[in-house]
């Protein structure tokens, strides 16, 4: 008989580096997603540039390739990060790029007549976005900013190819040594999925809080 | 003879092959109230449009208060004008809009603080003292607190005219600012107007359809139509006696839909 509780412990364990990454991550995520969403709509074209080549090469290419090359590659440029740092960042950069655009695409959805309001008031461009065009964009923005974070939990799954002790890792380690593939699969199964609801009934509720005031004025 | 608040000379407006305005030159005196009517696609909102900076011209030169709009000194020359002189000008200028343009997020009292604070860097008691003084005088004092979306038509244009004239403009813009309301809210909105015109001496252009406001309400009368000014002159003579026959084929059309002159 297999004393289970041990080794549940450590799935646990790995639970708490998956919560790491995935909140660590999504801050990153959310920094770089303002940052390059922000970006694409400046009036510099060489800003617009850069946020468009981030935003392109990262959502064009495997985050499985991006977390080699951060871990693996970068060392031969003198920067050596710890398994988690290269996790966070692999992570952060790689979900930043899709929420850049979902940043965009919610400050775009605010009419052109907010604008004309704030240059009329004499509105400059940093107080138009501060004060008038982001926080109707925000609520926007929320509901696929779950999403992502829910793909960016999931994601965290692939830092175990470089040795981070993260949920699944932990379960493959579980596996090998009991022979049992069920009870460990099993286990992460639900902690993925409870991780997640979690996320959602938070990005609720922020929804909840950010739409107050605004009932009936949502396109 | 004071000189003109507002000189328009010859200025074009084209978007794409469609020519909207084609060496348009008008000039408004200080304190004036002027009326802009004429049919849609007439060019009279993109001449408010353009006061406010909102479209740019292709051709021509307007002088505001003594100050080139679209152009700045540069070293002896006349060259574009930059966002920081345009700032400056738009200081002189507000605009009432058709459809309101209220911030959703912002409560009433908040929309009229918001530039006065962030823009003259007025004290937040000080905005909000003065932001009341406007409501009362638009009759709007008890809903301060209240968010736009709890306001009909008529009480969010009384809001957003209020919101215009916290920055104290020398000139307001009043674009078709009663076209979406509904008709028993018209006249809430048109008290407000004539009230202001009573009570101040602010220069104002006025797009309208409301034919027998535009009579009590302006000095003068101007009819545009595809660009030009076709007829301009006291509202008695424009809208008893008007002498051009597009202007008499409009009146008539005017009155045939049920507005009364």
């Amino acid at each position: 008989m297999i004393d289970w509780s041990g080794y549940i412990g450590l799935i646990l364990q790995g639970a708490l580096v998956t919560i790491e990454l995935t909140v660590m991550g999504s801050a990153l995520a959310l920094v770089m997603a303002f940052a390059a969403g922000l970006g694409r709509l400046s009036h510099f074209l060489a800003v617009r540039t850069l946020a468009t080549v981030y935003i392109e090469f990262f959502r064009g290419t495997s985050i499985f390739v991006q977390l080699f090359w951060v871990y693996f590659v970068l060392p031969f440029a003198g920067v050596t990060l710890t398994p988690l740092q290269a996790g966070v960042l692999a992570l952060g950069l790689n979900v930043g790029a899709y929420g850049a655009e979902v940043v965009r695409g919610a400050v775009r959805a605010i009419g052109r007549e907010q604008h004309e309001a704030c240059v009329a008031l004499n509105l400059g461009r940093y107080h138009r976005m501060r004060h008038v065009i982001l926080p109707q964009a925000l609520p926007l923005m929320l509901p696929t900013f779950g999403n992502n974070a829910i793909e960016l939990l999931k994601g965290t799954a692939v830092v175990s190819l470089i040795s981070l002790t993260d949920m699944t890792f932990q379960a493959q380690v579980v596996r090998a040594q009991t022979g049992s593939t069920l009870i460990p699969f099993a286990t992460i199964l639900i902690l993925y999925f409870a991780m997640a609801c979690a996320i959602s009934a938070g990005v609720r509720w922020l929804e909840r809080r950010g739409s107050r005031g605004l009932d009936g004025v949502r396109v | 003879m004071p000189s003109p608040i507002i000189r328009i000379d010859s200025i074009t407006k084209s978007y794409g092959p469609l020519t909207v305005l084609d060496g348009l030159s008008m000039d408004v005196m200080p304190g004036e109230k002027l009326a802009l009517i004429g049919p849609s696609g007439s060019g009279k909102t993109t001449i408010l449009r353009i006061l406010m900076t909102l479209e740019k011209i292709n051709g021509g030169h307007i002088e505001v208060d003594g100050d080139q709009l679209y152009h700045m000194q540069n070293a002896g020359s006349l060259v574009a004008a930059d966002e920081r002189h345009l700032q400056k000008m738009r200081e002189k200028i507000g605009m009432v809009f058709q459809h309101f343009n209220l911030f959703p997020h912002k409560c009433v009292l908040d929309n009229i603080t918001l530039a006065p604070m962030l823009t003259k860097g007025v004290a937040k008691a000080a905005a909000e003292a003065r932001a009341m003084e406007l409501l009362d005088m638009v009759g709007m004092a008890d809903k301060a607190k209240s968010m736009p979306a709890q306001l009909s038509g008529g009480q969010k244009q009384r809001v957003a005219i209020a919101r215009a004239l916290a920055l104290s403009p020398k000139i307001m813009l009043f674009d078709e600012v009663t076209s979406a309301l509904d008709p028993e809210l018209v006249e809430e909105v048109l008290n407000v107007m004539r009230k202001l015109a009573a009570e101040t001496d602010m220069t104002m252009l006025l797009v309208t359809h409301e034919m027998g406001f535009a009579h009590d309400f302006a000095d003068r009368v101007l009819f545009f139509d595809r660009g030009k000014i076709v007829e301009e002159g006291k509202p008695d003579d424009i809208f008893r006696n008007p002498r051009q026959e597009r202007t008499q084929t409009f009146l008539r059309k005017i009155i045939a839909a049920g507005h009364r002159v």
